[in-house]
């Protein structure tokens, strides 16, 4: 069993088992659903921070929020809101759409 | 029509995918069929049920619930794909040295299937909810027409369907002595892709730390929607861009889980009784 033993020790030793705290979100963006389209389709966000990304669906069908640049997928319901959290994120532009309506419902987020 | 059909068929995808391993790796159990299709059955009602409350469930816990719910459903079915392949790990070899690999004896096949079944039935129940939620969206909102969306949503499942069973026809090809390490080597990736899926809903939900967003970048090279990414994503847990948790969560559990079908194949093998 001395394989096995060393192994556990080695999972033990991966950051995300030591017990880390987690910090609450840096900063609150907020993002509409309407018409089947983003509002803003460009959002601003700080660069390297935990981002509370709420997501208003102001339209009666439900939307996808999915980004595969953000890693990110969630569905939100007609007539409610969601709560998707992303980051810390490097500098740049990470594109998102809205799966159910992916000819209008495009947006960008922009980290910097 | 192809609108619906395409987003059905890229939801059924990944259940189908899961349904033809699982179906393959529990070729010859008695009453296979019955319990696969029940899995099937209870992941659909499930799913229309969740559609129905994904508004309730959405504002649990500050509008994480989501998160959560597919969490647990990722847990339990990584649980069960543990527990079938730390069994398969007992019994599969005995099975095979005595060649019988399609006739296993009852009972414990039975408590073995349940496992598969539970699987299955998380597997269509994840998916089947958004496609339930998708479909209502286009009919309420009058976008198409019911018989067209339904046409689509038709042709999407057809097309997640054979998908699945060109998955499990090539693994029933695999000649029997190399068929335990080929599904039990598929099912343990299948555990740690689920897992690093669990980590991903769970740094979403703000609740763990993501380590590293993302630990690598290899979408130029294979993005993770592509054909081919989007397949080995269920089968293997490809990510292009996956958090560092994320990988946490998949070499942990892939660990895990061979430790412990190590461990069972130490265990001494109680004499079958004759059947």
């Amino acid at each position: 069993m001395r394989i096995p033993a060393l192994t556990l020790l080695l999972i033990l030793s991966i950051p995300g088992f030591a017990p880390a705290p987690v910090s609450a979100a840096d900063h609150e963006a907020r993002l509409l659903i309407r018409d089947h389209r983003f509002e803003p389709a460009e959002l601003k966000v700080p660069a390297n921070a935990k981002v509370r990304l709420v997501v208003r669906n102001e339209d009666t069908t439900p939307e996808e929020f999915e980004s595969h640049e953000l890693n990110r997928e969630k569905v939100i319901p007609g007539k409610s809101q969601a709560v998707i959290f992303v980051g810390p994120l490097a500098p740049g532009r990470y594109p998102f759409f809205g799966e159910f309506h992916e000819a209008t419902a495009r947006g960008v987020l922009v980290a910097e | 029509m192809l609108g619906a059909a395409v987003i059905v068929f890229r939801e059924t995808l990944e259940a189908a995918l899961i349904i033809g391993i699982l179906a393959a790796a529990t070729a010859g159990t008695p009453h296979r069929a019955k319990w696969l299709s029940g899995g099937v059955a209870a992941g659909i009602l499930g799913a229309v049920m969740l559609a129905l409350g994904a508004e309730q469930i959405g504002e649990v816990a500050d509008g994480i619930g989501q998160e959560l719910m597919n969490a647990g459903i990722l847990g339990i079915a990584v649980a069960m794909l543990a527990w079938h392949n730390i069994w398969m790990s007992r019994h599969g070899a005995q099975l095979a040295r005595e060649a019988k690999q399609l006739g296993r004896d009852v009972k414990s096949g039975a408590t073995d299937m349940a496992s598969v079944a539970v699987v299955v039935a998380m597997a269509v129940l994840r998916e089947g909810s958004e496609t339930v939620l998708f479909l209502y969206g286009l009919i309420a909102g009058s976008e198409t027409t019911v018989a067209s969306t339904l046409a689509g949503t038709a042709l999407g499942i057809g097309a997640g369907a054979f998908a699945g069973v060109a998955l499990y026809a090539g693994f029933v090809r695999i000649p029997a002595r190399w068929f335990f390490s080929a599904t039990s080597a598929l099912i343990l990736l299948l555990a740690a892709a689920m897992a690093g899926q669990m980590a991903r809903f769970l740094v979403q939900a703000g609740l763990l730390p993501s380590l590293a967003t993302p630990l690598w970048d290899s979408s130029a090279l294979l993005p993770t929607q592509s054909p081919v990414g989007a397949v080995l994503h269920v089968l293997v847990g490809y990510e292009a861009t996956p958090s560092g948790m994320q990988v946490t969560f998949y070499s942990a559990v892939l660990v895990a889980i061979l430790l412990g079908m190590r461990w069972a194949q130490r265990l001494p093998v109680s004499p079958r009784p004759s059947s």
